[in-house]
């Protein structure tokens, strides 16, 4: 152990968006935080993959946790997303009945809605339905619209946010894997794979392996996490245009259901499933199951048939035996758990900051805001964004494909959260992950990470 | 943005074989300014990162690897007076041969009197093929190992398994040796190699097993390839290997023509032209791999030199018009089922001042076939594989018959 253990006030275990979110919120009330992440890069557990929804928690457990984070989140992300060139594309989403029986549950999802107060819910007939969706297979029964689902950047948000915490004195550790930690009434010291560290608070938002933390930390865990896999394909740019909502499925009492939806880079995605594991790391991706999301998606648009899939990909929910997310603050253990944030994260997150905050100060730690915080700029990666290659001085473009410029990509690799990983250079700029996925800029950008992160 | 397009008589949307070839045939039929817009920092084309052989005889009688193949086309239209500007892509077309471009200086507007999309075709990569598994590094197309083998100096992996045997696919495999990397095998999901001729001898010369009726069925590895499984005639097995090159597949590089709304052929899914070349806007005309994915360089090389001097008859207003073009009549073998695409698929009555860019007709099977088949009511016997190039002679006017 090193005799010159760094002091923080408060360790974030884990830079997903959850965590991310919670450096941010702590740094701008003046702690001084450290980010702990195990993995190479930041959002490389839950946070890599999901459905890039921001949610208004309409469909969300009447009453529950998850309900408020999400809607403090939304509401902060709403007055967030200009400052930092953050995208929002508020679609709407249409939850759609394909049969009298789905059609019978419409009222009380909508009656759900209203409870959760999301209040401007408004139902529509088969024929409204496809008059503002003329692509949807013409056998859809009724629906109801959802005005405020919007879409989001799941990973620049994140990004922008860790961003703001780091420029305004944040520390962030990557390849640093908590094992333990002890806590003496005042100060915890924790055990990780860079040394040991001290610091007055810690909050565990390891996601996927947020009871394993509890459990090295307080020798105990109130949740058991059960991953839970999620696949997706992505189509083209021109599929886009097959809808303008987001279509979901009424959905079933153990899952939400396969959702179609266009992203803000101006792909449509079709997704997720809901399958149990129990691998932690892993999220296979299996091919029958991509034909049936394939042939789902042509279900729902039947345009989508003649489709090639352009993106393939899964992510890991952290699901636990709880319906509802797991947020304690354990009482004279200076620690708040951010546990089981199943699904609606990049939603909450920002929310779940403010919650976790909160518990904080109940728990003696004092916030004094920064009176003038650095707010981060960054660079807009939606299709009908103002984007780097319309700019002049770009330097050309270096990923034909979705339109990344050598200074868009040059940029990133001289961040303070530079990317580190192929993975993560994709993550913040795009490059590569479009129709050709690097047939003609794959060595380009891999020599470009190379030489960024030998330098 | 300046309001004012820039006009030039031939503007050529890409620098590979067949917009190269066209941009010195067009000067050398003394059409006045031609530029060619090129994406990528250098002109060229695919040509430009293979290091092998054959290029260069039916253009030059001369054997020549890909790069000093990729340099003389520049040199012949840069020498015919055609202007090549780099980095410059086109975001847009418009209609009557008007394009947005991107430029390292920010966007511009661009129209050609006349305007040729020579925009080639790419690999279909893993994603699209649904291969499961992780998404681990060192999974890439041929064009992108040759890429690592002609620009850079990291090597992309040690051993690879290389997936397919199309044409390219052996390519992938001589590539490999550039990278020093040894092939562990190569899968084929049907009973025998796609590809023909010499280039079917190279796994047995490079002792790369050729495992026949396998395919992949998931991608392991983390940051890196450690190994695939593969499954052979029901029976899975993992090898290990620590890349894989997914090859072939070729797709026309078509989004800015879908973007724009012109026809396409649902088979080949490139542009339907006409005899002359012109797609359904007449101002636009394409030739090269964007129409047929996928024909040697030599063949995009002569197919833009036609298709050229259809564009040169243009200018002069010889070309009859487009809009009276009637469908290519083909009958005996179906489009969808064993005819994968037959080209040119539209037929203008014919202008006497004029010859055609395409006077055979060409056509790809999807799967083996033999019969007989009728193309604008000549009666032609054909017994042919998918990988073979079939052409019968165009009579533009079937009645005349």
């Amino acid at each position: 152990m090193t005799q010159t253990a760094q002091t923080y006030d408060i360790a974030v275990i884990g830079a997903g968006v959850i965590g991310c979110a919670i450096a941010r919120r702590l740094t701008l009330e003046g702690a001084r935080v450290v980010v702990l992440e195990k993995a190479a890069d930041i959002l490389d557990g839950a946070s890599k993959a999901n459905s890039a929804i921001l949610h208004t928690g309409f469909d969300a457990p009447k009453n529950s946790l998850e309900l408020a984070c999400v809607q403090e989140g939304y509401r902060e992300y709403e007055t967030l997303h200009a400052q930092f060139n953050l995208p929002l594309d508020r679609c709407g989403a249409l939850v759609l009945a394909w049969s009298a029986e789905q059609e019978a549950r419409l009222p009380e999802l909508m009656e759900q809605a209203r409870a959760n107060g999301v209040d401007d819910v408004a139902p529509l007939t088969g024929t409204e339905t496809l008059a503002l969706e003329p692509n949807l297979n013409p056998n859809v029964r009724a629906a109801f619209r959802v005005p405020r689902e919007s879409l989001i950047d799941p990973w620049s948000a994140p990004h922008a946010y860790l961003l703001q915490a780091l420029l305004n004195g944040a520390t962030l550790k990557r390849n640093c894997a908590v094992s333990g930690g002890s806590f003496d009434g005042a100060i915890w010291t924790l055990d990780t794979t860079q040394g040991s560290l001290q610091a007055g608070h810690v909050v565990n938002a390891a996601g996927l392996y947020g009871d394993r933390i509890d459990a090295a930390l307080l020798g105990q865990t109130q949740f058991t996490i059960r991953p839970r896999k999620g696949q997706f394909v992505v189509f083209d740019k021109m599929a886009a245009g097959l809808a303008r909502h987001i279509l979901l499925p009424v959905p079933t009492a153990t899952t939400k259901g396969i959702v179609v939806c266009r992203t803000v880079w101006g792909n449509l995605l079709v997704g997720p499933t809901a399958e149990d594991q129990d691998d932690r790391d892993t999220a296979c991706l299996e091919t029958e199951t991509l034909h049936m999301l394939h042939a789902k998606g042509a279900e729902i648009l039947p345009a989508l048939a003649q489709e090639e899939v352009t993106s393939i990909y899964a992510g890991l929910r952290p699901a636990s035996e709880h319906k509802d997310y797991q947020i304690r603050a354990h009482a004279g253990r200076n620690m708040v758990t951010v546990g089981a944030i199943r699904s609606t994260g990049l939603s909450s997150a920002l929310g779940t900051a403010a919650h976790v905050a909160r518990l904080l100060q109940g728990q003696g730690h004092t916030p004094a805001p920064l009176p003038a915080p650095h707010v981060p700029r960054m660079a807009m990666l939606a299709e009908d964004g103002s984007r780097d290659w319309q700019a002049p001085g770009n330097d050309g473009m270096l990923c034909h494909c979705e339109r990344v410029t050598w200074r868009e990509a040059r940029a990133s690799l001289a961040d303070p959260l530079a990317p580190n990983t192929l993975a993560g250079l994709k993550r913040r700029t795009r490059a590569t992950m479009g129709r050709c996925q690097g047939f003609y800029c794959g060595q380009a950008v891999q020599d470009l990470l190379a030489e960024g992160t030998d330098a | 943005m300046s309001n004012l397009p820039e006009i030039v008589d031939a503007l050529i949307v890409g620098a590979g074989p067949a917009g190269l070839s066209a941009a010195a045939e067009l000067r050398r039929l003394g059409v006045g300014r031609v530029v060619v817009l090129e994406r990528e920092a250098t002109p060229g084309g695919i040509p430009r990162h293979c290091l092998h052989s054959p290029y260069g005889l039916r253009e030059w009688k001369r054997l020549m690897f890909g790069p000093a193949y990729a340099k003389r086309l520049v040199r012949e239209a840069e020498g015919a007076g055609a202007e090549i500007r780099c980095q410059t892509t086109v975001t847009a077309l418009h209609p009557g041969g008007e394009v947005d471009v991107s430029t390292p200086d920010g966007p511009r507007r661009i129209r050609g009197r006349v305007v040729l999309l020579a925009l080639g075709a790419r690999e279909s990569p893993r994603a699209a093929r649904l291969i499961g598994g992780t998404k681990p590094g060192g999974v890439m197309n041929t064009a992108t190992l040759q890429s690592f083998a002609a620009f850079s100096k990291h090597r992309p992996f040690h051993n690879p398994v290389i997936l397919g045997s199309e044409l390219v696919s052996f390519s992938a495999l001589l590539t490999c040796r550039t990278v020093d990397a040894r092939p562990v095998a190569m899968l084929e999901p049907g009973p025998e190699i796609t590809a023909r001729g010499v280039m079917a001898m190279a796994p047995r010369a490079m002792r790369v097993p050729l495992l026949l009726n396998t395919r992949i069925t998931a991608i392991h590895g983390r940051a890196q390839v450690n190994g695939i499984t593969v499954e052979t005639n029901d029976t899975s097995r993992d090898i290990a290997c620590d890349g894989v090159v997914v090859t072939g597949g070729f797709r026309p590089e078509n989004a800015l023509l879908r973007a724009a709304g012109l026809a396409l052929d649902p088979g080949s899914l490139g542009p339907r032209v006409d005899q002359y070349g012109r797609v359904t806007d007449p101002a636009y005309f394409s030739a090269g791999n964007v129409l047929h994915p996928i024909e040697t360089a030599g063949w995009c090389w002569d197919e833009g030199r036609r298709v050229a001097r259809c564009m040169a008859a243009a200018l002069n207003g010889s070309l009859p018009p487009r809009d009276a073009a009637t469908p290519l009549a083909v009958t005996g073998v179906r489009q969808g089922d064993a005819l994968a695409y037959a080209l040119p698929q539209e037929i203008c009555a014919p202008a006497t001042q004029a010859v055609p860019a395409f006077d055979r007709v060409q056509m790809r099977l999807r799967q083996p076939f033999s019969g007989q088949v009728r193309v604008q009511g000549q009666s032609h016997w054909i017994a042919s594989r998918p990988e073979r190039r079939i052409t019968v002679p165009l009579h533009p006017t079937p009645e005349a018959l």
